[in-house]
């Protein structure tokens, strides 16, 4: 879980273009979007796309976003439960 | 100021190959919405689009064009040349003539046939594809058919182009800058715009419902719409009798998101209220509104949410036609101005098809069936991304 | 007669205005943006999620309305008024590219000419009527009688108006601020003026 998480926060500054956030600057648990790192819809449907091929793990409803999306570590712990081999 | 008339209309869309066909679909209920057939997409047999039923050979035999033109082109072509064999002008070059045509997709349609074999190796694809890539291209293309020299330019702004493109021609006109615009736009299907809106998931898998609380997205959809607008001396010199006026119209910003609008929906609310403002009339003047309505649970909610603000309980027969030929992007402002006009010509409103129960935030009934009632006044929305709001007021010549 | 008060120019890798000029030597797309959003102090965290059409015409309104500000003006009292030739061919062609894998909508989103427009009314809260136009090259006659069609009606004061075109490493963006009143530059807006600045 640990290693997914380190991987995802590199891919997530990499799929969203956060260009002077570094991955060591993102905490496992904090909010994502609104205040958090201040990720908005385009970037809930980037990371869509970012799971799908990465990972794997498709998303259907756009409206799940926000609940998947919460931190890196629910983004970590639904990848873990939904990937299609 | 001059006062502007509309004395020709043309339109292609999947509800109909001229005026007198979609007004036939429209009048009898008849959606253009199928799964898609033409374009050669993993979602071909599986995504309900709005598509033109004529081919490009088609479309070229119709209009004398040459069949390897891009096919909005060619769409844009068959409308426009509708619209001025309807105003029965009978020599454009006695006139001071603009062409005001918008597009988004341009030529995309034959550019995206030219990347694959490219990007394979660049010594590959046929350059002849992408010569006509250009928006303005396009525009340019019309104008030599049509033969259009003096004014002729090219809008995109998205989803409002067309409306845009005929308030720039009713402006012009009003200023004397010209005597006749030729304004509207076109658009058609491409793999380009399926793949886009489905990344965006806002498209429906299923016909759409627009305005309806279980709503799920839009169906894209193709075709073309143009007016013919005239000043009054042109009117008055070749006794010409108009068929509706452009009495208002508005452009806003809605300055809040690239492809979102606002949950107040400020940028369409004084679109509309602006267009009300122009046009000297007040919101219960509108007989008839002909909805942006694209079925996303986005757009409605913030569309249906200004016209209340505007209306009130007291809100008028409306209704979104884009459940019969899906949205037609840039050329959806245009489609629609024809069908304002078919509207307040036919002295008729025209159903919300497959809506069945209202969004419970805001309770807004759309008009249900075709009705023929009384239309004076009719108001016609289209909302670009980029915030970009446009509201239309036609009315009727006697009004 | 309306007046030009002010402008921004970003082409060649430079950086002009009424009050400043700046160049990015062997810079190329990326680093002059990023070097003008830093050396410039902005703050802007969407920014880098912009396409490179949306970052420069951000930056270039950005400076024009350091030297010649609007905030005092009502939201609705402002209009913009844009063209290019390119559209928004630069961002197609990399969205294009990204359909081979999976679709980007990031990418999707800059995949129209006017976005540019949506941004910068986004950030300074402009909510006037906005228009942009496809020509061949920059016609300062278009411009110019566009603008001042805006500029007819009463509640319309300023106009954000220009060209921002981009392909590739090719930009060449000019954007200036056209009003009722006098202030700054006072040039008269007339397409000769507009064509002078242009070129």
């Amino acid at each position: 879980m640990e290693q997914l998480i380190g991987e995802l926060k590199i891919q997530i500054i990499e799929a969203l273009n956060l260009k002077h956030v570094k991955p060591e600057q993102i905490s496992d648990d904090q909010p994502l979007f609104g205040e958090g790192l201040g990720l908005d819809s385009i970037d809930a449907l980037e990371l869509i796309v970012l799971l799908q091929q990465k990972h794997n793990t498709k998303i259907a409803n756009a409206q799940d976003g926000p609940k998947i999306f919460k931190s890196v570590r629910s983004i970590a712990e639904y990848i873990t439960l939904h990937k299609t081999s | 100021m001059n006062q502007v008339f509309v004395i020709g209309a043309g339109v292609i869309s999947a509800i109909g190959n001229s005026y007198s066909e979609c007004l036939s679909s429209l009048m009898h209920c008849r959606s253009g919405i199928a799964a898609l057939t033409t374009l050669d997409s993993i979602h071909k047999g599986k995504l309900p689009v709005g598509e033109v039923k004529l081919s490009n050979e088609a479309l070229a035999e119709a209009t004398g064009g040459n069949p390897a033109l891009t096919r909005t082109a060619l769409l844009g072509l068959h409308a426009a040349q509708e619209a001025v064999k309807d105003s029965k002008l009978p020599d454009l070059g006695a006139w001071r003539v603009g062409l005001l045509s918008a597009t988004t997709v341009g030529g995309m349609d034959k550019t995206e046939m030219f990347f694959p074999a490219f990007m394979q190796d660049s010594k590959a694809g046929k350059l002849k594809n992408v010569v006509h890539h250009a928006c303005g291209s396009t525009t340019e293309i019309m104008a030599g058919y049509l033969g259009v020299k003096d004014f002729i330019t090219t809008i995109n702004t998205a989803c409002s182009s067309s409306v845009n493109a005929i308030m720039m021609g009713a402006r012009m006109i009003r200023h004397n800058l010209l005597d006749i615009a030729i304004a509207g736009g076109t658009d058609a299907l491409t793999r380009f715009t399926i793949n886009g809106f489905n990344s965006l998931m806002i498209l429906d898998d299923e016909p759409c419902k627009p305005f309806d609380a279980n709503r799920k997205g839009l169906n894209l959809g193709e075709g073309a719409g143009y007016l013919v607008l005239a000043s009054e001396r042109v009117i008055g010199n070749l006794q010409l009798n108009p068929k509706a006026i452009i009495s208002g119209y508005a452009n806003t910003n809605d300055a809040y998101h690239q492809t979102a609008s606002s949950p107040e929906g400020n940028g369409s609310y004084a679109a509309m209220k602006n267009a009300l403002a122009m046009a000297d009339l007040k919101s219960s003047d509108i007989d008839y509104i002909n909805l942006h309505g694209t079925g996303t649970k986005n757009n409605d909610l913030s569309e249906g949410t200004a016209v209340k603000r505007l209306f009130g309980e007291q809100y008028p027969r409306l209704s979104s036609t884009k459940a019969y030929t899906g949205h037609t992007l840039g050329a959806s402002g245009g489609v629609e101005a024809v069908f304002s006009v078919m509207a307040i010509d036919n002295q008729c409103v025209f159903p919300n098809l497959r809506f069945k129960t209202a969004m419970p935030e805001l309770g807004v009934q759309p008009q249900m069936e075709m009705q023929k009632t009384n239309v004076n006044h009719v108001m016609s929305n289209s909302f670009g991304f980029g915030g970009n709001c446009a509201s239309i007021i036609l009315s009727s010549f006697k009004s | 007669m309306n007046f030009i008060s002010g402008f921004c120019k970003l082409r060649d890798f430079q950086m002009i205005t009424s009050s400043e000029h700046k160049s990015y030597g062997n810079a190329n797309g990326e680093t002059f943006v990023s070097g003008l959003y830093s050396d410039h102090k902005i703050d802007y965290p969407k920014f880098y999620k912009m396409d490179m059409q949306s970052r420069l015409g951000f930056l270039s309104a950005e400076f024009l309305f350091r030297d010649v500000p609007v905030k005092d003006y009502p939201s609705d009292s402002l209009s913009v008024v844009l063209s290019n030739a390119d559209g928004s061919l630069d961002t197609d062609l990399k969205f294009d590219r990204s359909c081979q894998t999976a679709a980007s909508p990031s990418l999707f989103v800059y995949t129209l000419s006017n976005i540019v427009a949506g941004e910068i009314c986004i950030r300074h809260g402009i909510k006037g009527e906005n228009a942009f136009f496809i020509s061949a090259s920059f016609d300062a006659e278009l411009m110019c009688s566009y603008v001042d069609l805006t500029l007819s009606q009463p509640q319309t004061k300023a106009c954000l108006a220009g060209w921002i075109n981009v392909v590739e490493e090719q930009h060449d963006v000019l954007v200036y601020l056209v009003e009722k009143r006098q202030r700054g530059l006072c040039f008269e807006h007339t397409r000769e003026q507009i064509s002078k600045l242009y070129y």
